[in-house]
């Protein structure tokens, strides 16, 4: 099992979803996050043009099982992509143990619905 | 006509304070008859009354919530209740202070040396006023007044928001303590003698001829000026190495203030004649319109220099707007507000994007650059464009009476000069005493949780 996660602009994060909608990827969490990096987030106060040290983004955040794991990174990959500097990062790590809380279901069993499929 | 309210600012500055003694002077009241034969008595109008109650109910609205939210959304969101709490305060305890001595050092009258520069405290506690009095102030209706007790209230929203305006530029970096004792005195020692210059019968500054009709001077430059001092005295708030600007935590606050703002304004300015006329009607129109074209001036400025109009820069345009026509309101047609209101946003943007910069003040909410400057700017508009038309005895500079524009420019001067040497004072006797600069770990940590243990934006739900 893998973790993927992502951090993408907010203004790609629906066309994510749908990707990952698209690529069998129906379970997954999302927050906003602030952070730093090469892109600056121009603003303006009462005449005066600032940037501040943060930009804003949505992190992204699922586990699958591994013959969807590079079904899912090519999904981000292809829906966050602008070509300009800020388009984010995805992440890949190893999952341990994968428990559905109602069935008591370990590992691959855990991440998908058996009946549905 | 020289008797009238709010009209003459003269010569000498005076540093008198407070005189307690007085003699009543009938002199505020209907000493100047005019080439007029028998003056009728003057009663109480019901029609007056009634916009006049409205109009101070509007005035009111200008500080909680008006100026209460336009100044809390601009702060950070560590500090909203702080600024929500100052402008409460403040509406409570110089209502108090008001109506025990305040309204008499202002508007009351004294004898000898000090009665041009501060009344007594013959109308103490009200002292003496009864429900059925008359104003003894009035401006174009000399005969159908409003009840005294009423000019009284009126003049207490005033008395309240002035030193509610210059929270603006100590926000975020004062103790609450501090803050509050350093206001009453401020209110006592430096509004209260100013209104009496300007607006009492015997003021000193009522005498040469500087028109202020709601308060440009008393209000405006005077707040703005006391708002200088105090940012350069308490020093910059401490932020983040390399950071000047704090962006506003809430916007649409900023804009529900300064819409409320606007319309309290109407009560302000078009109350200001203390009637319901047509002097009442062309200064809510003059108003209006100063605001409307301030407010399109500076998101016009925003959108050719810095590619984008603002929802900030529009709300501070309007208020600029605002502030710059409240001492012409009762002078010039709806030409002269044009101009006042285009000009203004010019003069208060370049104050707060390139000068403030400049000279490295930290004029947090840039009560300052829109007060001060704004209120300079309309007494000095006040002296060009005020026209014979609106009231026949008062012109400006472009109406054959340049000598006004001189007298403008006195009354701007002695107002500049006395509150902001009093307001340095005032700053350096509180600080000494019960301290006024916020500690590191409280500004950091924010106002609301250090001075009032309360979270605005609380994360339980």
């Amino acid at each position: 099992m893998k973790k993927i996660e992502a951090i993408v602009r907010k203004s790609k994060f629906e066309e994510v979803r749908k990707a990952l909608h698209e690529a069998d990827i129906d379970f997954l969490s999302w927050w906003e996050v602030k952070g730093q990096g090469t892109a600056r987030q121009g603003l303006i106060f009462r005449g005066i043009a600032y940037d501040i040290n943060s930009v804003a983004r949505m992190y992204v955040s699922f586990v699958v099982r591994d013959i969807n794991a590079e079904k899912s990174i090519n999904a981000i990959l292809e829906s966050a992509f602008t070509g300009e500097s800020g388009d984010g990062r995805v992440f890949v790590s190893d999952i341990d143990q994968s428990i559905r809380i109602r069935t008591k279901d370990r590992g691959d069993e855990s991440l998908y619905d058996k009946n549905a499929k | 006509m020289e008797n009238k309210y709010f009209k003459y600012i003269s010569l000498p500055v005076g540093l008198a304070l407070i005189s307690p003694a007085t003699t009543f002077a009938q002199a505020v009241t209907t000493a100047v008859a005019p080439a007029v034969a028998a003056t009728p008595a003057p009663f109480i109008s019901p029609g007056n009354t009634a916009w006049m109650i409205v109009a101070t109910a509007l005035v009111m609205l200008m500080t909680i919530p008006g100026l209460a939210l336009f100044y809390g959304g601009l702060v950070r969101s560590k500090n909203i209740l702080n600024v929500l709490m100052q402008c409460f305060i403040l509406t409570a305890v110089i209502s108090l202070e008001w109506v025990a001595f305040g309204y008499s050092n202002a508007f009351g009258s004294s004898t000898g040396a000090l009665a041009p520069y501060v009344g007594g405290f013959d109308w103490a506690f009200l002292k003496g006023i009864k429900i059925t009095d008359v104003s003894p102030y009035y401006i174009s209706q000399a005969t159908e007044r409003i009840p005294h007790i009423l000019f009284v209230l009126f003049q207490c929203m005033f008395a309240v928001i002035t030193p509610a305006l210059i929270i603006g530029a100590f926000a975020e970096r004062i103790k609450f303590r501090g803050f509050l004792i350093f206001s009453l005195l401020w209110a006592i020692v430096v509004y209260n003698p100013i209104a009496h210059w300007v607006w009492s019968a015997d003021g000193w500054l009522c005498k040469l001829g500087a028109l202020d009709f709601a308060g440009g001077t008393v209000v405006h430059i005077n707040a703005g000026i006391a708002a200088l001092v105090m940012a350069v005295m308490l020093g910059k708030r401490r932020l983040p190495a390399g950071q000047h600007i704090t962006p506003p935590h809430n916007i649409p606050f900023v804009v529900i203030g300064a819409a409320l703002l606007w319309f309290g304004w109407f009560g302000f300015n078009a109350g200001s004649g203390l009637a319901a006329d047509g002097l009442a009607a062309n200064a809510f129109l003059v108003t209006h319109i100063a605001a409307a074209a301030a407010a399109l001036s500076w998101a016009l400025l925003d959108w050719f220099i810095n590619k984008k109009p603002t929802v900030v820069g529009i709300a501070t345009g309007a208020v600029a707007g605002l502030v710059a026509i409240t001492p012409a309101a009762g002078f010039v047609d709806v030409s002269g507000a044009i101009i006042i209101g285009l000009l203004v946003s010019v003069f208060c943007f370049f104050m707060v994007s390139v000068v403030k910069g400049k000279l490295g003040y930290d004029d947090s909410l840039d009560a300052f650059g829109v007060h001060g400057i704004g209120g300079i700017w309309g007494a000095i508009a006040t002296g060009l464009f005020a026209t014979p038309v609106i009231q026949s005895a008062y012109s400006g500079a472009f109406n054959g009476n340049p000598k006004q524009l001189g007298i403008q420019l006195i009354a701007i001067v002695a107002t500049l000069v006395y509150s902001g040497v009093l307001t340095a004072i005032l700053f350096k006797i509180v600080e000494k005493t019960l301290g006024i600069r916020a500690t590191e770990e409280e500004e950091i940590s924010g106002l609301d949780i250090t001075q009032h243990d309360e979270i605005a934006y609380s994360e339980a739900d």
